[in-house]
């Protein structure tokens, strides 16, 4: 196995390893089922884990209902959307080749703020919110790439400050629709800007998405390995890279608009898990794409796990979770990357 | 048959023109050195050459097929392009870097195999890399980060190659070392190379041929011993040259 030899680990001295991807990819799926283990278990009423499987194939029941009803679909919704924002996440930072680059760096999570404060401002049905945040998502994507690809040149930095820009723009309407709302309508509208799965129950389409955005991404993952290093030599060693640029733009977009139709803009998990998998096993993203996946759902379902029962019965917004855990996560990242701390 | 063959070729970037009409021919074997002075356009010129960006007028033709209709897989197969600057915005490591090199030889979604992995090993080798290959690319000095991409050039072994500055950044001794290596390996075996030096003296100590870019689409091209004439090199640089005979390798020349 060639390029995963390498990362900080072997740079310590571990040999590489054929072995090792599986090894880390099989590692990264039983931490994902553990996170859902315990995502089953915890809660209001905490379940005994021994009995968990006799409650999942009981007939009927309270514990059965509680699992299938409520908590199963919920966990697997916040496995699907932080799966789908550290996908969009890790696809972002090859784009603007930035590594602060996050799923809602171009706005996207913006258009699909406005659209559903909109609609929530306008008295609109939960079923109704779903399709304005997508709608307002994709608006606000083609807006990006109309705007970014308007002269023709698209750069990275070009793209970067549309979306920037535009980011702001929605971020300017975002606060005006908030000081015009009627107070009764605040509350609804500050969790879903800060990001909440309470009603996230119906898991099968982002979780359909994920999988197939994941395994698109990964027929990129050798262009996008060479496209980190710069369009140009990417270019020269083979890639078509206008193609593959908007190939790029396009799943990383929609997997964002999916995730934040499903769960508000919950921030960090897009920008910290390809960040913790580049840093604490490989930049290879034929391994990236899926272990970053992993590691952004697992992230996400133990953060809503935390956002339920932290102060049972209160539900927090997750989005409050993970950017609280993950501002100290990426200030670690950051010092334990200076160069002079840097392997070899 | 020539590796790379230009015909008519106009170039112009942001509105100066670079060259004019170029017909330029490079054969096995050969080694062009590409002169002139800052903001000529010898970059612009390269990466035209490698099929990055269209010309403006005229054609180019690689390996005898028309640039234009070749996939970039198969443009990156036949010719090698070093560039001025390597991007390091993600961590990876030496041996991930230079492992790129093998891309447009691997299917399509193959992983690299033992061969490619031998050829990635030697061409760090060659270039005094061996043992680094775990050190991440971030950590190494503008030296050593020159002499990777010199070696993931010579892992993609190209037959042509197109070399901006690659003495960039190299002390005296790898300077020498770097182009009697590039010399050894790319004008062997069916293989040429251009060059973009500013050394006078280098250029004429490893380079056969040479084209000078004076700026405003005026070129001179031809064999080193008939183009590096002192009238020429002050022309191309607008400064006055001193000739001092006698050097190891002829004539040395020197800014005045």
């Amino acid at each position: 196995m060639p390029a995963s030899g390498a990362g900080p680990s072997s740079a310590c001295g571990m040999p590489p390893d054929r072995s090792r991807p599986l090894l880390l990819l099989g590692g990264l799926a039983a931490f994902s089922l553990l996170a859902l283990l315990i995502s089953l278990v915890c809660g209001g009423m905490t379940l005994d884990p021994e009995h968990l499987w006799s409650a999942l194939w009981a007939q009927g029941g309270l514990e059965h209902d509680l699992i299938w009803e409520l908590r199963l679909p919920r966990a697997l919704s916040a496995f699907a959307v932080g799966g789908l924002l550290a996908l969009a996440g890790a696809l972002m930072q090859v784009l603007l080749r930035n590594p602060l680059g996050d799923p809602y760096i171009l706005g996207i999570s913006g258009g699909a703020a406005t659209a559903s404060l909109l609609a929530m401002l306008a008295g609109a049905s939960a079923a109704w919110l779903t399709g304005f945040a997508f709608g307002g998502a994709l608006a606000s994507m083609l807006l990006v790439f109309a705007l970014a690809h308007g002269q023709g040149a698209w750069t990275p930095t070009r793209l970067l400050l549309t979306g920037v820009v535009i980011a702001a723009g929605w971020g300017a309407l975002i606060s005006l629709i908030l000081a015009v709302s009627p107070a009764e309508r605040l509350p609804g509208m500050l969790f879903w800007l800060m990001g909440d799965l309470s009603d996230a129950d119906r898991p099968a389409l982002p979780l359909l998405v994920l999988t197939a955005g994941s395994a698109w991404a990964l027929l990129l993952a050798p262009g996008l390995n060479l496209l980190a290093r710069g369009e140009l030599q990417a270019a020269a060693l083979g890639v078509e890279v206008r193609p593959l640029r908007l190939m790029i733009f396009l799943l990383a977009s929609l997997l964002t608009a999916a995730a934040v139709t499903v769960g508000g803009s919950i921030g960090f998990v897009g920008l910290v898990a390809p960040h913790l998998f580049r840093l604490g096993a490989a930049g290879d993203h034929r391994l990236l794409i899926p272990g970053a996946t992993l590691l952004g759902g697992s992230l996400l379902l133990l953060a809503d796990t935390l956002a339920r029962t932290l102060l049972s019965p209160q539900q927090l917004p997750v989005g409050v979770v993970t950017a609280l855990l993950g501002v100290p996560v990426f200030l670690w990242l950051l010092h334990r990357t200076t160069p002079s701390r840097a392997p070899g | 048959m020539a590796l790379l063959e230009t015909h008519n070729l106009d170039v112009t970037v942001a509105g100066i023109r670079v060259c004019r009409g170029l017909d330029l021919r490079i054969r096995p074997g050969e080694c062009w050195g590409l002169l002139g002075r800052n903001g000529a356009g010898k970059t612009t010129l390269l990466h035209t050459l490698a099929g990055l960006r269209a010309p403006d007028a005229g054609a180019i033709r690689l390996g005898g097929d028309p640039m234009g209709e070749l996939p970039r897989r198969e443009i990156a197969r036949r010719l090698g392009l070093l560039f001025q600057d390597t991007e390091t915005a993600f961590p990876a490591t030496v041996m991930e870097a230079a492992l790129a090199g093998r891309h447009p030889h691997l299917g399509r979604w193959g992983w690299e195999g033992a061969e490619d992995r031998r050829l990635t090993e030697a061409a760090l080798r060659a270039v005094g890399l061996d043992g680094m290959h775990r050190r991440r690319i971030e950590t190494l000095s503008g030296g050593e980060q020159r002499r990777l991409a010199i070696a993931t050039l010579l892992a993609q072994d190209p037959a042509l190659a197109l070399l901006d500055e690659p003495t960039n950044h190299l002390d005296p001794n790898h300077q020498t070392g770097m182009l009697r290596l590039l010399q050894k390996r790319m004008q062997s075996g069916g293989r040429a190379m251009l060059l973009i030096l500013h050394d006078i003296n280098l250029a004429l100590r490893f380079c056969d041929h040479l084209l000078l870019l004076f700026g405003g689409g005026d070129t001179l091209q031809g064999p080193a011993s008939q183009v590096a004439r002192r009238e020429h090199l002050e022309h191309l640089y607008g400064c006055r040259v001193a000739e001092i005979p006698g050097g190891p390798h002829g004539p040395v020349y020197l800014p005045a």
